[in-house]
C-alpha cells in the first residue's frame, strides 16, 4: 500500500485556541480512513488543513502535510483542490441543473464541449449511484432533488474534476437510512479508484465501512488502528469510553 | 394600567383601532391613487401618435414633446453607462476582494450618506463643477455625469447588498472544486446576486427619469434634439415643470405627465418581473 | 495571470468610485467653506438677513421653513402611512396587501413635480377658500410633503411588520390577547427599529425635496408665524438663487448645501445604528 497523505506534527492555532496538537498520521492510497470523535475535536479544521481551505485571519498553522510526498504548501491551491475533492455535512446544490452542477468543476477547467461534459457528466453520476434517479431530468434544478440525492449530486460534482482523493465531511448527518446506505454502498466503488477520508460522528457507520480509523479528542489524535482493533481492544482508555458511548 | 373606574374593554378597543385604521388607511389610499388617476384623465387625451413623435412648437404650447422624451432617454442612458459598471465593480471588489475594515466601513457610510443626499446639491455641485468650472455648458455630457453621480452611492449599495446576500457556501464548493477568485466571482456569486443587482440599477433608472432639480441645473433646457452630447436638452420631468410653472399649456403638461408616469410603471413592473423571474427560474443558469 | 490583472481592474473601478465619493464631499465642503469663515457660522445660521446682494447670509427663516415643513410632512406621513402598514401588514386579507404593495411602492417613484403640480392646482385653492391666505404656505407643503413620503413610510414599515416571526403573534393570540392588543403590545414594539428606519427615511426625503417645495410654499424669505404662511427652505433657496448667483453668493449656496448635508448626515447615522441595532 502506498502512503496517500502524511501529516507531521501539525499544529494549527485560530484566534488563541489551539484547535490542532500534534497531529501525526498516515493515510494510504485506495482506502476508507474514518475520523472519528466527538464535536469540536478539531476533525473539520484537519480536512480544510488538508486542502487548504483554512484561510481565516487570525489563524496559524505549523508542521507539514504532504500530498504523494509533496509539501500542499508548494502545489497551487487551484490544482491542489482538484486532487483532494472535498464534500461538506450539509448538500449545498448551486442553484442551477443538476447537469450544470456536474459540470461546473470541469468548466472550471476549460472543458467546454458539450459532449465531453455529457460524458463526465453520466461518469459522475453513476459513480456517485444517482444515474438511474435522474438521467431523465438532467435539467431540472437541482434544488427540486431530497436531500440524499443533493448529496449524492454533490458526490458526483466532486468526482467531474478527477480527483485522487474524497474528504467527507459528515457526509451523511441529516440523511434518511435509506440515503445512507446508498452512499456507503458508493463509497465501496469508490475506493477502487480513489483514497477516502470519511469524518463521522456515527461510530456505527465508522465500523462499517472504514478500513483504518482515527480517534479524535480535543484536537488530539488519540489512536489510529482497524476497525477490529478500535473497536474491541482499543489501545487507549479515552477511546474505548468514546466508542461505549460513555462520553461525547 | 392603573385600576380606574372605566377601562374600555379589549374587543372595543379592537374595534375603534379597527375602524380608525381602516379610514386612515381608505384616505391615504384614495389620495395616492386619486393624483395618478387625476392626471391620466386629463393627460390620455392629448396623447397620440403625433404628440409622441413631434416637436415642440412655441415653447411647448403646441406640438409634441419628442425633443424632451429624447433627452430623457440620452441623459437616463448615459448615467446608467457610466455609473453601473463603477458602482458594480467597486461593490464586487469590495465585497469579495477585500477583508472588512475601518476602511470598508468609512466608504460604506459615505456611499449611505451620498445616497439621502438631495438632488439639489447633487444639481448645484454639477452646475459648479461641471457647467461652469470645466465648461461644459449645459449639456448632456453635464447632466449625464451629475445624474451618474447622484446613483452611484446607490448602485455601490444594492449591489453590495446583493452580493453579500450570495451564502458563503456557494463560494465554498466553487473554491473546493478547484475554482480561482475570479472564478467563484463570476460563475457562482454574480450569477446568484444578479436580481438584486438589476433591481437597484433599474430603480435608478427610475430616479433619473423622475429627476428635475438636478437635471434643469446642468442640462439645461433647450427644445431641440440633441445631435451630440455637448448639446443641451430637456428631459420630460423638466418640460413638464417649465410647462407649469409659466402657464404654457396645462393640456400638454398633462400629456407630458401621463409619459412620465407610464415611464416610471414601466421601469417597476421590470423590477418586479426580474425579480419574480429569478427567483422562479433557479435552475437554469449557465455555469 | 488573468486573475491578477482582472484583480487589478477592479481595484481601479473600486478607486475611481470611491475617489468620486470624495470628490462631491470635498467639493461642497469647500466651496462652502468660505462663507463660514467671512461671515461666521453662528450669524450664517441665525441670522434671519439673506439679503446676497449685500452681502448679508443668514438662512435662520430657511432653517426654520425646513424644519416646521419637515416636522408637518412627517405628522402627516407618520399618521396615515404608519396606520396604512399595519393595516396591511395586521388586519387586511393577503391578496390585498399583495396587490397594493406594488402599486405603493409605485408611488414612491412619481416624480417630485408631478406632486407639486397637483399642490398647486387642488390644493392650494382649497386652502385659500376654506382657511384664507395666499394658499402657497406651510401647510400646503406640508400636506404634500407628508403625502409624497407616505409611501415610503407604508412600504418599510410593512417589511418591518411583516418581518416579526410569527411565533410572536401566535404566542401572543394563544395568550387571548385580541389582534388588536397583539398588535399595539407585541407587533409594532417588535418592529421598532425598522418603522423607525422608515420613518427616518422618509425625514430624509422630506427635507431634501426641493421641486414641489418651491411650487407651492411661497418662497417668502419672512420666518412663518401661522401654517398659512408662505415659507421657503434650504433646498428650494438653493434652486431658486443658482441660477444667477455669483461669486460670494454662490459661495452661500454651497454654505446652504453643506449645512442641508449635515443635517442628513446626522439623519442618516440616526437611521443606520437603528437598523444595526436590530441586526447586531
Amino acid at each position: 500500500m502506498s502512503v496517500k497523505i502524511q501529516i507531521e506534527n501539525y499544529h494549527f492555532y485560530y484566534a488563541n485556541q489551539q484547535v490542532l496538537k500534534g497531529i501525526n498520521l498516515t493515510i494510504n492510497a485506495n482506502e476508507i480512513f474514518s475520523i472519528i470523535g466527538p464535536a469540536h475535536s478539531g476533525k473539520t479544521t484537519l480536512l480544510r488543513s488538508i486542502n487548504r481551505m483554512n484561510n481565516e485571519p487570525n489563524s496559524r498553522a505549523e508542521g507539514k502535510i504532504y500530498l504523494d510526498g509533496k509539501d500542499v504548501n508548494t502545489i497551487d491551491e487551484n490544482i491542489l483542490r482538484r486532487r483532494v475533492g472535498m464534500i461538506f455535512a450539509t448538500p449545498i446544490p448551486i442553484p442551477a441543473t443538476i447537469f450544470n452542477n456536474v459540470a461546473y468543476g470541469p468548466r472550471l477547467k476549460g472543458i467546454k464541449s458539450l459532449a465531453h461534459l455529457r460524458n463526465i457528466v453520466e461518469k459522475s453520476l453513476r459513480a456517485a449511484y444517482l444515474w438511474e434517479e435522474v438521467k431523465d431530468r438532467l435539467s431540472d434544478s437541482a434544488l427540486r432533488l431530497s436531500g440524499g440525492q443533493q448529496q449524492r449530486l454533490c458526490i458526483a460534482r466532486a468526482l467531474a474534476v478527477e480527483p485522487e482523493v474524497l474528504m467527507m465531511d459528515e457526509p451523511c448527518s441529516g440523511l434518511d437510512p435509506i440515503s445512507t446506505a446508498k452512499i456507503e454502498e458508493a463509497l465501496q466503488h469508490l475506493k477502487k479508484e480513489y483514497t477516502i477520508i470519511l469524518v463521522t460522528n456515527n461510530t456505527k457507520q465508522a465500523a462499517r465501512v472504514a478500513d483504518t480509523i482515527a480517534f479524535f479528542l480535543s484536537g488530539e489524535l488519540i489512536e489510529t488502528g482497524p476497525p477490529e482493533v478500535i473497536f474491541t481492544r482499543p489501545k487507549d482508555k479515552r477511546t474505548d469510553d468514546y466508542i461505549s458511548g460513555r462520553m461525547g | 394600567m392603573a385600576n380606574q373606574s372605566f377601562r374600555i374593554p379589549p374587543i372595543l378597543n379592537q374595534r375603534i383601532a379597527q375602524v380608525l385604521l381602516w379610514l386612515a388607511t381608505i384616505i391615504t389610499l384614495l389620495v395616492l391613487f386619486f393624483i395618478i388617476i387625476f392626471i391620466l384623465i386629463r393627460g390620455l387625451r392629448v396623447i397620440n401618435f403625433d404628440f409622441l413623435f413631434s416637436l415642440p412648437l412655441h415653447m411647448g404650447k403646441a406640438g409634441g414633446i419628442v425633443s424632451p422624451i429624447i433627452g430623457t432617454i440620452y441623459l437616463t442612458a448615459l448615467a446608467i453607462i457610466l455609473a453601473t459598471p463603477l458602482g458594480v465593480g467597486s461593490a464586487i471588489y469590495l465585497t469579495e476582494y477585500t477583508k472588512e475594515n475601518i476602511f470598508t466601513k468609512i466608504i460604506r457610510f459615505g456611499a449611505d450618506c451620498l445616497a439621502g443626499i438631495p438632488s439639489i446639491i447633487f444639481g448645484l455641485f454639477g452646475f459648479i463643477l461641471f457647467v461652469i468650472k470645466l465648461r461644459m455648458g449645459w449639456s448632456i455630457l453635464s447632466g449625464g455625469l451629475t445624474l451618474a453621480f447622484m446613483i452611484l452611492p446607490t448602485i455601490i449599495r444594492t449591489s453590495e447588498e446583493a452580493i453579500k446576500a450570495v451564502p458563503t457556501a456557494y463560494r465554498e464548493v466553487s473554491t473546493a472544486l478547484g475554482g480561482s477568485k475570479w472564478q467563484t466571482v463570476s460563475r457562482v456569486v454574480i450569477p446568484v446576486a444578479l436580481p438584486g443587482i438589476l433591481t437597484g440599477v433599474i430603480l435608478s433608472i427610475g430616479r433619473c427619469i423622475a429627476e428635475t432639480a438636478c437635471v434643469i441645473f446642468t442640462a439645461g433646457s433647450s427644445l431641440r434634439i440633441p445631435t451630440s452630447i455637448f448639446d443641451s436638452s430637456r428631459t420630460l420631468a423638466v418640460h413638464f415643470y417649465i410647462l407649469t410653472r409659466e402657464g404654457i399649456s396645462m393640456e400638454r403638461a398633462y400629456g407630458t405627465a401621463v409619459i412620465l408616469i407610464l415611464a416610471i410603471i414601466l421601469v417597476n413592473f421590470l423590477a418586479y418581473w426580474i425579480m419574480y423571474r429569478f427567483i422562479r427560474r433557479m435552475g437554469g443558469y449557465v455555469g | 495571470m488573468k486573475e491578477k490583472l482582472i484583480e487589478k481592474v477592479l481595484l481601479v473601478i473600486a478607486c475611481s468610485a470611491i475617489a468620486i465619493i470624495f470628490l462631491i464631499f470635498l467639493f461642497i465642503f469647500i466651496e462652502g467653506l468660505p462663507v463660514f469663515v467671512k461671515t461666521g457660522v453662528i450669524r450664517f445660521i441665525f441670522s434671519s438677513n439673506w439679503a446676497p446682494t449685500k452681502g448679508n447670509f443668514g438662512i435662520l427663516p430657511m432653517i426654520i421653513g425646513s424644519i416646521l415643513v419637515t416636522f408637518g410632512a412627517l405628522v402627516i406621513g407618520i399618521l396615515f402611512g404608519l396606520a396604512c402598514a399595519i393595516l396591511l401588514a395586521c388586519f387586511a386579507p393577503k391578496g390585498v396587501t399583495r396587490v397594493l404593495k406594488p402599486l405603493i411602492e409605485l408611488l414612491a417613484g412619481i416624480p417630485s413635480v408631478v406632486y407639486g403640480f397637483i399642490g398647486v392646482v387642488v390644493l392650494i385653492p382649497i386652502i385659500r377658500n376654506t382657511l384664507g391666505g395666499p394658499g402657497f404656505s406651510v401647510l400646503a407643503a406640508s400636506v404634500i410633503l407628508g403625502i409624497m413620503i407616505s409611501p415610503t413610510i407604508i412600504a418599510v414599515s410593512l417589511d418591518a411588520l411583516r418581518a416579526v416571526p410569527l411565533a410572536y403573534k401566535e404566542g401572543s393570540l394563544a395568550l387571548g390577547a385580541t389582534q388588536w392588543q397583539t398588535v399595539y403590545q407585541i407587533l409594532i414594539p417588535a418592529a421598532k427599529s425598522g418603522i423607525i428606519a422608515g420613518i427616518i427615511l422618509g425625514m430624509g426625503r422630506a427635507v431634501g425635496e426641493t421641486m414641489a417645495v418651491i411650487m407651492i410654499a411661497g418662497n417668502s424669505l419672512k420666518i412663518p408665524r401661522s401654517p398659512l404662511d408662505p415659507v421657503r427652505t434650504l433646498t428650494s433657496n438653493i434652486a431658486l438663487e443658482m441660477g444667477y448667483a455669483s461669486g460670494m453668493h454662490q459661495e452661500a449656496l454651497f454654505a446652504c448645501g453643506v449645512v442641508l448635508f449635515i443635517i442628513i448626515m446626522i439623519l442618516n447615522t440616526l437611521a443606520l445604528l437603528t437598523i444595526g441595532r436590530r441586526n447586531g
